[in-house]
């Protein structure tokens, strides 16, 4: 159901196919995200451009939130996002946070990048409230009054004088399908 | 409790010691500032009618008033993690800085790592190494729900710890690339007397051989951080251990191999000195800077820390 826990990473190493051309996506390695179209050498890798466009498309987080971040795939479009640089590519086991689920139809944010981010959100973002909020902690569907857009969304809720998020919700049909993953869900 | 006795010369109030190492540890949890701010959590946890009490020498470090900090909201947001009060003593007395380049020799299951990005506003470069693939899954997992970006997590054995992955060994011209760190925090892996009051048992399968083997492993580790780490630069060495093998005996070997210094640190709890002595061996003068933060101390667990500076 959910594809941004740990030990789902390695699973687009079949699509590399080895060696040490520049110009394929190698499931091992972290590779840095060209800017833009112009500079794309892999085919299917999103562009830095892209990305910051699509956070800003969809939840009206402004690019310069991530001006000092670098972006990164490993495996197939699996996108990670990393305060700072370091050389590309880079065999390392992670680097900074996973963030985004590209080369798929609908693009998908992780849990973590959307609690880490998503306070700077201004639209898809669906607020719930004190019993909703626990159920979709623990992992629950829920079939809140929604007349936005249908797709991905930052569930959040009221706390401590802000609203914060809580992770990604996939509505459709009038149902908000919880993307908390097992391992993140919590009884509270 | 047995093993324990070889340090009654070294304990000025051995009975309190004792006693304080009977007594289990209250939860505490340390805020992550790099979601939350202190008084915001204090204000979620008002909210939730959880009670806490803030520690006297860190403001991010809270006791709480429940034995299971993971099912409230603050823990769901990644605001708050489960550490222990002494064990976020080595970032602070590291000190590292926004932009620096730090070194986590071993680093799972990552609650020094996390620290040690706070510590930093999450800019900079954590490089998180352990050699246990199953604890790095921990500590990835740690890393981001608490929202941390600027870490690099490896897999290799720190003593022969390359930073080949960085270009280190190239040391490029390409941006992002470097081959040596300005801080290093070598938490080493220990015999653990000091975590007794969590792990009641620990000192079961204590044994002189373990000492023994556990402070070559360290020798290496400590060793291999200051050759990664710039002339000048800082690192801290800590254990949650009593054993003086495992502490002022390992500062005074890499003091003999390396171009090196123990210097004079700022330990905002309460301690004693590094000892200079024991059981007949005696240690260079300045493994005194270190600080042995026993039980009694402060009500926590035990810890050792010590500052090393690289020679230039």
């Amino acid at each position: 159901m959910s594809d941004d826990g740990a030990g789902a990473d390695d699973a687009g190493d079949a699509a590399a196919s080895g060696g040490n051309d520049l110009r394929q996506n190698v499931g091992r390695r972290f590779a840095r995200l060209p800017a833009t179209d112009a500079e794309r050498e892999v085919e299917g890798r999103a562009t830095r451009e892209e990305v910051l466009d699509w956070w800003e498309t969809r939840f009206g987080i402004q690019p310069e939130t991530f001006e000092d971040y670098t972006f990164w795939e490993k495996g197939a479009g699996k996108i990670w996002a990393l305060a700072g640089e370091v050389v590309s590519p880079i065999e390392v086991e992670a680097i900074g946070m996973k963030f985004l689920r590209t080369r798929q139809e609908h693009w998908k944010p992780t849990t973590d990048a959307v609690q880490r981010f998503g306070r700077d959100a201004s639209t898809n973002v669906i607020e719930l409230d004190a019993a909703q909020a626990r159920a979709f902690a623990a992992g629950e569907d829920l079939e809140p009054d929604w007349d936005g857009d249908w797709g991905y969304l930052i569930a959040a809720h009221e706390i401590a004088g802000g609203v914060e998020p809580i992770g990604v919700g996939l509505f459709t049909h009038g149902t908000l399908r919880s993307m908390v993953p097992k391992g993140r869900q919590r009884d509270l | 409790m047995e093993p324990l006795e070889r340090y009654r010369p070294l304990i000025d109030d051995f009975e309190a010691f004792l006693d304080a190492c009977e007594r289990p540890l209250s939860s505490a949890v340390r805020v992550n500032t790099i979601k939350a701010d202190v008084d915001r959590v204090r204000a979620a946890f008002d909210e939730a009618g959880v009670g806490y009490e803030q520690a006297d020498w860190n403001e991010r470090v809270l006791t709480l008033d429940t034995d299971s900090p993971g099912t409230t909201w603050p823990s769901m947001h990644g605001w708050i993690h489960g550490q222990e009060e002494v064990s976020s003593l080595p970032p602070v007395v590291l000190d590292p800085q926004p932009g620096e380049r730090v070194w986590d020799a071993a680093a799972a299951p990552g609650s020094k790592t996390t620290q040690l990005a706070a510590l930093m506003d999450d800019r900079g470069l954590v490089v998180a190494n352990d050699n246990n693939l199953g604890r790095l899954s921990a500590l990835r997992f740690n890393a981001e729900r608490l929202g941390v970006t600027n870490v690099a997590v490896t897999n290799q054995d720190a003593r022969n710890f390359s930073l080949k992955p960085f270009d280190g060994s190239r040391a490029s011209e390409e941006s992002g690339a470097f081959d040596a760190f300005d801080r290093a925090l070598v938490d080493a892996p220990c015999t653990c007397e000091g975590t007794i009051r969590k792990n009641p048992d620990v000192l079961d399968e204590w044994s002189l051989d373990h000492v023994s083997s556990v402070a070559g492993v360290q020798k290496g580790i400590l060793t291999r951080a200051i050759q990664a780490t710039k002339p000048g630069g800082t690192i801290v060495y800590s254990t949650c251990t009593f054993a003086p093998e495992e502490n002022e005996a390992v500062l005074d070997h890499v003091l003999d191999v390396e171009d090196c210094r123990v210097v004079e640190q700022d330990v905002p709890m309460d301690h004693a000195p590094g000892i200079t002595e024991f059981e007949g061996e005696s240690y260079d003068p300045s493994v005194a800077n270190a600080a042995r933060v026993y039980p009694h101390h402060n009500d926590t667990g035990g810890f050792f820390c010590a500052t090393l500076e690289v020679g230039t």
